[in-house]
């Protein structure tokens, strides 16, 4: 188990948007996050690299320990930890530069500044985000003139860029097509040789289809956790088969 | 300030534009849809009259400059070149020499100055206020500096005279009132301008953009050096410009600091004008229609050119924020 959170409660200033999170999540495996709007699954996948640190209001209690070390503890400096925890957006976000420079912006960060070194992780990266092809010609094009599956794929290609070993997916294909959804989803299938994904997404089929394992979230609190065939198959809790027979959410 | 209120006017007419109607009046059986079309004619006959009647000020406005400030090169005798780069301004000797440099050197290097001086402090202010203390930041900072925006120009000037000017006398060389006193004040004076677009810019920012970076483990300097900044930077510049624009045109607080000697300083802190000052200053002492006169009109002429020329940068740096 390369993620373990314990007894994890999250406030948004007086609401208490996660309640009492326990949750294992394994390596190297695609673990999905499922259950209606403002169930608490996007603020949970946020309180794995401490985006939600940002907000003002918020306050956590709990553990989440990753590789065994508390993330939420005074020695972890949040630059290092997301660095090691990537993530996508729900909307694609390349900056307003060249590709080159999207995929070059994580390692400058932590201080690569050899031109040849940089080369190898931009053409490393693109290909492992299946970009190498369509762009190899066009990198100092800007990233903006990208189609929106494309811009998805490059943003995917700088979280990688900085070697990290978890990739946090929030929602990352709801913007998109469903040609690239797919691209997406086959390439989030292949990185997790090498990865551990976590990934959002409102969309059950997709949890389904590409996930191992599933967790189904309700009003802050997890409800039923389990290998994802097993979940969408046999959900032990009334409330999960409810939702995803489709009879709410 | 970019004369967005002549926009209208070129805007394509909407083909409902209904001539028809126009004349007139509805037939009684038609009721209700006559009715709404006689409104819809009555407000843009409204619009397009306040639109004409602005374009005819406007015109009008650069017609009168232009005819009077081109008198003395086209029927007075006097040459471009010299009102360009002449040293020597003396309108009422026998010999009249019209030399604007000494004037057009103050107005620049005042309105650069001022631009240098405020441009860090503003931009400062507003990254302060929206990515460091936004709630500290709106109540308190972002008040004080619109408040800037209101203080009369001549209470500028006073206070500029009254606590710079002896500051800059004492502890540099020369009489303290020149070029550096007015950058000083003309600073001030432009700040509210600067922040404000400053503000405005980094406040629509997509929150991806940031969030982006943060999440490549970026500290929030790096994201503002790396992201935000170069993003953002063809707004702040706008704001610089229009600093200068204003910087540029304003008159009174200046012409109370800068001593008004009409030649080229050798430094900072030695008496120098500007183009307004001197206008300002000799309007009052000529005759309409004498030479004179004119050649302030011809300042005049030249103070209106650079104010194109800013709404032209302006408008050039728009175009490239809206294209990055």
């Amino acid at each position: 188990m390369i993620i373990e959170i314990e007894r994890l409660q999250l406030y948004y200033s007086a609401f208490h948007a996660l309640k009492n999170v326990n949750l294992s999540i394994p390596e190297n495996r695609v673990t999905a996050f499922i259950g209606p709007s403002g169930c608490g699954k996007s603020t949970l996948l946020r309180t794995l690299n401490r985006m939600n640190d940002t907000i003002p209001g918020v306050r956590i209690e709990g553990e989440v320990t990753i590789q065994g070390r508390n993330i939420y503890g005074s020695e972890t400096e949040v630059e290092f930890l997301r660095k090691r925890v990537g993530m996508v957006f729900q909307q694609p976000n390349p900056f307003p530069k060249s590709i080159y420079d999207n995929v070059a912006y994580g390692p400058r960060l932590h201080g690569v500044t050899k031109k040849a070194e940089l080369d190898g992780i931009v053409e490393r990266s693109l290909r492992s985000a299946s970009l190498w092809q369509e762009v190899k010609d066009v990198l100092k094009k800007s990233a903006w003139s990208l189609s929106g599956g494309q811009q998805q794929r490059l943003c995917i290609a700088r979280a990688l860029a900085v070697e990290p070993e978890i990739l946090l997916m929030d929602e990352s294909t709801s913007a998109l097509d469903p040609i690239s959804t797919t691209k997406i989803e086959e390439l989030t299938r292949e990185l997790r040789e090498k990865y551990t994904i976590v990934m959002v997404t409102h969309n059950m089929h997709q949890a389904a289809r590409i996930s191992d394992r599933t967790v189904f979230f309700l009003n802050g609190e997890v409800v039923e956790a389990s290998d994802t065939e097993a979940l969408f198959r046999s959900p032990v809790d009334q409330r999960t088969e409810d939702y995803i027979s489709g009879r709410f959410g | 300030m970019n004369l967005p209120e002549t926009r209208p006017s070129a805007d394509p007419a909407t083909p409902r534009n209904a001539p028809a109607t126009a004349g007139a009046p509805a037939p009684k059986p038609a009721g209700k849809a006559a009715k709404h079309r006689l409104e819809e004619w009555r407000g843009q006959a409204f619009v397009y009259l306040c639109v004409l009647l602005l374009v005819v000020i406007i015109f009008s406005i650069v017609v009168f400059i232009a005819s009077r400030g081109l008198t003395p090169f086209v029927s007075q005798g006097v040459s471009v070149k010299e009102m360009l780069f002449g040293l020597e301004w003396a309108p009422e000797a026998d010999h009249p020499m019209f030399g604007a440099l000494p004037f057009l050197f103050g107005s620049f290097s005042t309105s650069l100055l001022a631009a240098i001086i405020a441009a860090p402090l503003g931009i400062c202010a507003a990254l302060f206020m929206t990515e460091m203390m936004p709630k500290l930041g709106k109540t308190i900072l972002q008040p004080a500096i619109e408040l800037l925006a209101g203080i009369p120009s001549v209470v500028y000037g006073f206070v500029g005279l009254s606590v710079i000017v002896p500051f800059l006398r004492h502890t540099f060389p020369g009489q303290g009132v020149g070029i550096m006193a007015g950058a000083i004040v003309l600073s001030v004076m432009i700040l509210p301008t600067i922040t404000t677009i400053a503000t405005d810019a980094l406040r629509s920012l997509p929150a991806g953009l940031k969030e982006g970076s943060y999440a490549l483990g970026a500290t929030r300097w790096q994201t503002i050096a790396r992201i935000i900044l170069p993003t953002t930077l063809p707004a702040l510049l706008t704001g610089v410009v229009l600093g200068i624009a204003r910087a540029f045109g304003e008159a009174l607080a200046v012409q109370m600091v800068i001593g008004n000697a009409p030649h080229i300083p050798h430094s900072l802190f030695e008496s120098a004008t500007t183009l307004t000052s001197i206008i300002t200053l000799s309007m009052g002492n000529t005759t309409t229609g004498s030479l004179h006169n004119n050649a302030l009109w011809s300042l005049a002429l030249i103070l209106l050119l650079m104010t194109f020329l800013f709404v032209f940068i302006v408008r050039m740096l728009e175009r490239r924020s809206k294209h990055a």
